[in-house]
């Protein structure tokens, strides 16, 4: 008998794990979840809702894939987990044996213990659920309010502003992102979206909210009252954990993990966004919620079940976005409050909507990374100056080497060249 | 700048509604087509009414592009493309197809209801168009005359639509720019001032087997006795095909034509562009495409030397290649061909390639050695049956007039030759590819949904894989339309260029080096 693989949830960290063992290995796998039968690219829901695509364009994979590469997919959700017999209970009402275990659950919307948080038009956007309800939500929404300014939020208003409702976000920082993009970068990107025609409320915080059936108004921390028919929640995600309460595995926010994602209990992993590193990598949160890192969980974890024990060694760090019409990459670190040793480069074409912010150390000059808008960059040769720990000076030489953009679009390097030369002379 | 529309009664709808301007431009320029369909029941117009027609419908398409583009920030325009009517296979569409549908059958095969007179004056719609012709070309129209006026101004203020969209994107400016210059110029415009000076019809952007009828009996004809004129053309012809789109497309991919050059490609790129997310993606899709294509291929290869063989039957001794030498040089260039292939880029061809490229060939072998035991070629009636067929039903009734069902690309996807030629080179030939951007991919879907051809752009794209497929015509979008900067057109040395052992940048370097192998081994099985 094969040894059966068992992951819960087929979100990114899931389906990757479970291709990348069935690469390697003849081991019986099953991936269930509650959510959608097939596994769908989550980053993508925006663009349903916007009439981009349709919910079948979301599933990376034709239904015939998951047959050929003898994954069996269940849709169902697991509500008890059982690791002395290795056991898991479903709703349905059957039972599950497995040999190994990867929790792949993913994240919730944060709640922050408001009130008035679990009215009816007050809701969170991270599963497809979550989109269903929002489809009911705004059938005759008038004006929306967002809490939060981050990457969910501003999608959300992105959503909201194709259907014609006006939005107002209360950002709690000085600009839109502040707690991750320096000032410039998030106060170029708030001036965006607000060209839109979102009203962004900065330094702005929640304290309640209104409605007796139905949500009917927020009420911030300065005591102002602003009507809504709609609340966006995106102040971030919580992992997914609530139903492993009493398995013995062990939590804190999400599941606590080594670097091998091995769990307190054996055979039991934990992959993706529900994941917490005790022993985070350098530099590194504990707790990831991104795509990529949870594809590269997913890719790492099955090499440790296939045998191939591997450390979870994430490389340099890289995200991507895209703020309305702005996109956004990330290579290396760029501080938002960076500290004295850690200098910026911050250069802005004159259209406003191209950008870049460059963090280098002051002492000897190594390149630290980049924060890039409107200007798409090679990840390849991003990658390998941050590994080579090239100079900023050597970095913005060769920037033309980087620019990923389509033919003939109008190159920067020269001005930005200069521009950073100028800035030097003037310190 | 744009700010949110306050006209609370339309909130929370989703985007499909059209505004009152979009609504009186759609008004105007049906009514410059009411105004065409009036003169094809014979209501006898005077020639304002041609001028007032066209005026209409193309100031119906500008008005229409500038208040649905201008006035917005530049960016990617498909909010609420799958909730439009028009644009979701709604009943608009079917309404749109079907009559598109009916023109092109009245247009190939009942041109007298057009108006068409043989014998005498025109009527109807041809005759409105007459005092244009005899301007521009110094005869009567034809129905080819109105076709190509009005396909023209097709490309022409659709482009103008596209490129408001695309503003931001230079490449896709210059594309249209070019589309609109070369089906102005070089589809029409030269075409019509050679028969105003007596010279043969010819439209130098059109490359056999597209232009299915270059070798056709009354065209060599035509070509032989325009003296130095015609020699020219044909040499012009003949070179195109051996010598100019081998060349571009090995720098530049078969873009170079198909989205830059091409007439089909202009209308496609242009006036179909709305509809380009309807082409099927799925893998069966992909196999019936490559049996259709290259039939159509195998069939105007089989026609042509069917038509050469004729022609040089019926004149025998008038030229210096006779008919044998000429089935036996075909058959040797066959073989040539076919053996370069098979020596060199086996390795690079799936399994079903392998066997459709031997079938076809015996196929083609037999047929000429057929032809050369029997001296009978059918040239006549295999050019007409390829015509009706492939040249009629195919690329214009099915082609154009199904735009709104299954997408603008499927003459160019599935039955154009031209495109099967450019394709087999764009993938063994080839600098092209489109790359991706180390691991940046978010399997959102955006490139696949919006590639007109039907490619799986993603399935690639999330593997970290480049994309190299000879279907390809490159006409940019899946870049335009990716949110995270993933994709990218570029011509580059061929060395590595088709990567199916590539990864996805970000982890650990030695699990990747890992992986990588781990690939390769799967691959092998």
């Amino acid at each position: 008998m094969q040894e059966h693989v068992v992951i819960i949830g087929n979100g990114i960290a899931g389906i990757t794990a479970a291709r990348h063992i069935r690469r390697i290995s003849d081991k019986k796998i099953t991936v269930i979840s509650s959510e959608n039968k097939y596994f769908f690219s989550r980053t993508a829901l925006m663009y349903v809702y916007m009439g981009h695509m349709k919910w079948e364009h979301l599933e990376p994979y034709e239904d015939w894939f998951w047959e050929k590469n003898r994954i069996d997919l269940k849709q169902a959700y697991v509500k008890k987990v059982e690791t002395t017999s290795k056991k898991l209970f479903l709703d349905s009402g059957e039972e599950v044996v497995y040999d190994k275990l990867i929790i792949a659950t993913g994240s919730l919307p944060r709640k922050l213990g408001w009130e008035g948080q679990d009215l009816p038009g007050v809701q969170g956007l991270v599963s497809k659920q979550d989109l269903e309800l929002l489809e009911e939500n705004t059938q005759k929404c008038k004006q929306a309010v967002i809490i939060g300014g981050g990457l969910i939020g501003v999608e959300l208003a992105e959503m909201l502003h194709t259907r014609n409702i006006p939005v107002t976000m209360l950002i709690r920082e000085k600009a839109f992102w502040a707690n991750v993009l320096p000032k410039q970068d998030a106060e170029f990107i708030s001036r965006h979206i607000a060209s839109h025609g979102i009203e962004l409320r900065f330094q702005t915080e929640l304290e309640s909210i209104k409605g007796s059936q139905r949500v009917q108004a927020v009420k911030t921390r300065d005591g102002e009252e602003i009507k809504t028919d709609l609340v966006g929640l995106t102040v971030g995600v919580q992992p997914n954990v609530s139903f492993l309460e009493g398995s013995g595995i062990e939590t804190d926010q999400g599941i606590l993990v080594d670097p091998y994602f091995n769990t307190n209990i054996e055979d039991v992993y934990a992959i993706g966004d529900c994941a917490q590193h005790k022993e985070p990598a350098m530099g590194r949160r504990p707790i990831e919620a991104v795509w990529y890192t949870a594809r590269m969980m997913g890719e790492t974890v099955a090499q440790t079940i296939c045998g191939n024990e591997f450390k979870y060694r994430p490389g340099n760090w890289f995200n991507s976005a895209k703020f309305f019409e702005i996109e956004y990459q990330t290579y290396g670190h760029v501080a938002a409050n960076p500290e004295a040793s850690e200098q910026h480069f911050h250069w802005a074409h004159r259209d406003g909507k191209k950008a870049i912010t460059i963090a280098y150390d002051l002492e000897n000059g190594e390149f630290l990374g980049i924060n890039t808008f409107g200007i798409r960059m090679r990840h390849e040769v991003f990658d390998e100056w941050l590994t080579n720990k090239r100079s900023v000076e050597f970095v913005l030489s060769h920037l033309r080497k980087a620019n990923f953009d389509p033919e003939f679009y109008d190159s920067h390097e020269k001005e930005i060249f200069k521009s950073f030369k100028q800035n030097l002379t003037t310190i | 700048m744009a700010t949110v529309q306050r006209n609370m009664s339309l909130t929370g709808e989703p985007p499909k509604n059209l505004s009152t301007v979009q609504k009186i431009a759609t008004g105007l320029g049906w009514t410059g087509i009411f105004i065409l369909a009036l003169s094809i029941f014979n209501v006898s117009l005077p020639t304002f009414f041609l001028w007032l027609s066209l005026g209409l419908i193309i100031s119906g398409i500008v008005l229409y592009a500038n208040d649905l583009y201008l006035g917005k920030s530049a960016g990617i325009k498909n909010d609420g493309v799958w909730f439009k009517n028009l644009t979701s296979r709604g009943a608009l569409a079917w309404g749109a197809a079907l009559l598109l549908t009916l023109f092109y059958i009245v247009l190939y095969w009942y041109p007298e209801y057009l108006g068409l007179n043989y014998d005498g004056e025109n009527t109807g719609i041809i005759s409105l168009f007459d005092p244009l012709s005899r301007l521009i070309n110094g005869h009567n129209a034809s129905q080819w005359f109105v076709y190509g006026v009005l396909y023209t101004i097709a490309i022409l203020a659709f482009g103008y639509k596209f490129i408001l969209k695309y503003r931001h994107n230079k490449y896709e400016v210059l594309r249209t720019f070019s589309v609109m210059f070369f089906q102005l110029g070089f589809a029409f415009i030269i075409p019509e001032v050679l028969i105003r000076l007596n010279q043969p019809y010819y439209s130098p952007n059109v490359i056999w087997p597209l232009n299915y009828d270059l070798f056709a009996g009354y065209k060599l004809e035509e070509f032989f006795s325009s003296g130095t004129v015609g020699l020219v053309m044909l040499g012009f012809g003949i070179a195109s095909i051996f010598v100019i789109t081998p060349i571009l497309t090995y720098f530049y991919g078969k873009r170079w034509y198909c989205s830059w050059v091409c007439g089909c490609g202009g209308m496609a790129e242009t006036a179909g562009d709305p509809f380009r997310h309807l082409s099927d993606k799925s893998r069966s899709t992909w196999i019936f495409e490559r049996w259709l294509i290259h039939s159509v291929l195998v069939f105007v290869v089989i026609m042509t030397i069917a038509v050469v063989y004729s022609f040089l039957n019926e004149n025998p001794g008038a030229y210096w290649l006779s008919k044998d030498s000429f089935l036996i040089g075909s058959g040797i260039l066959l073989s040539v061909l076919f053996s370069l292939i098979m020596i060199f880029k086996r390795k690079e061809l799936a399994k079903d390639a392998k066997y459709g490229a031997v079938g076809f060939f015996v196929i083609l072998l037999v047929i000429i050695a057929l032809y050369y035991s029997t001296g009978i070629s059918y040239g006549h009636k295999l050019r007409e049956w390829y015509g009706f067929l492939i040249g009629a039903a195919f690329s214009g009734v099915i082609g154009v007039g199904f735009y709104p069902i299954f997408g603008n690309r499927v003459w160019c996807r599935f039955g154009c030759p031209m495109a099967a030629i450019l394709g087999m080179q764009q993938r063994l030939f080839s600098r092209f590819r489109i790359t991706t951007n180390g691991g940046q991919c978010i399997s959102c879907g955006n490139c696949s949904t919006y590639c007109e051809m039907g490619i799986d752009v993603r399935a690639y794209a999330q593997k970290g894989e480049n994309i190299v497929r000879s279907s390809c015509v490159g006409c940019g979008i899946c870049s335009a339309v990716c949110p995270r900067g993933v994709l990218n057109l570029e011509n580059g040395p061929q060395e590595g260029r088709i990567n199916g052992d590539a990864v996805l940048l970000g982890n650990d370097v030695d699990l990747l080096d890992l992986i990588k192998q781990q690939k390769q081994e799967a691959r092998k099985n």
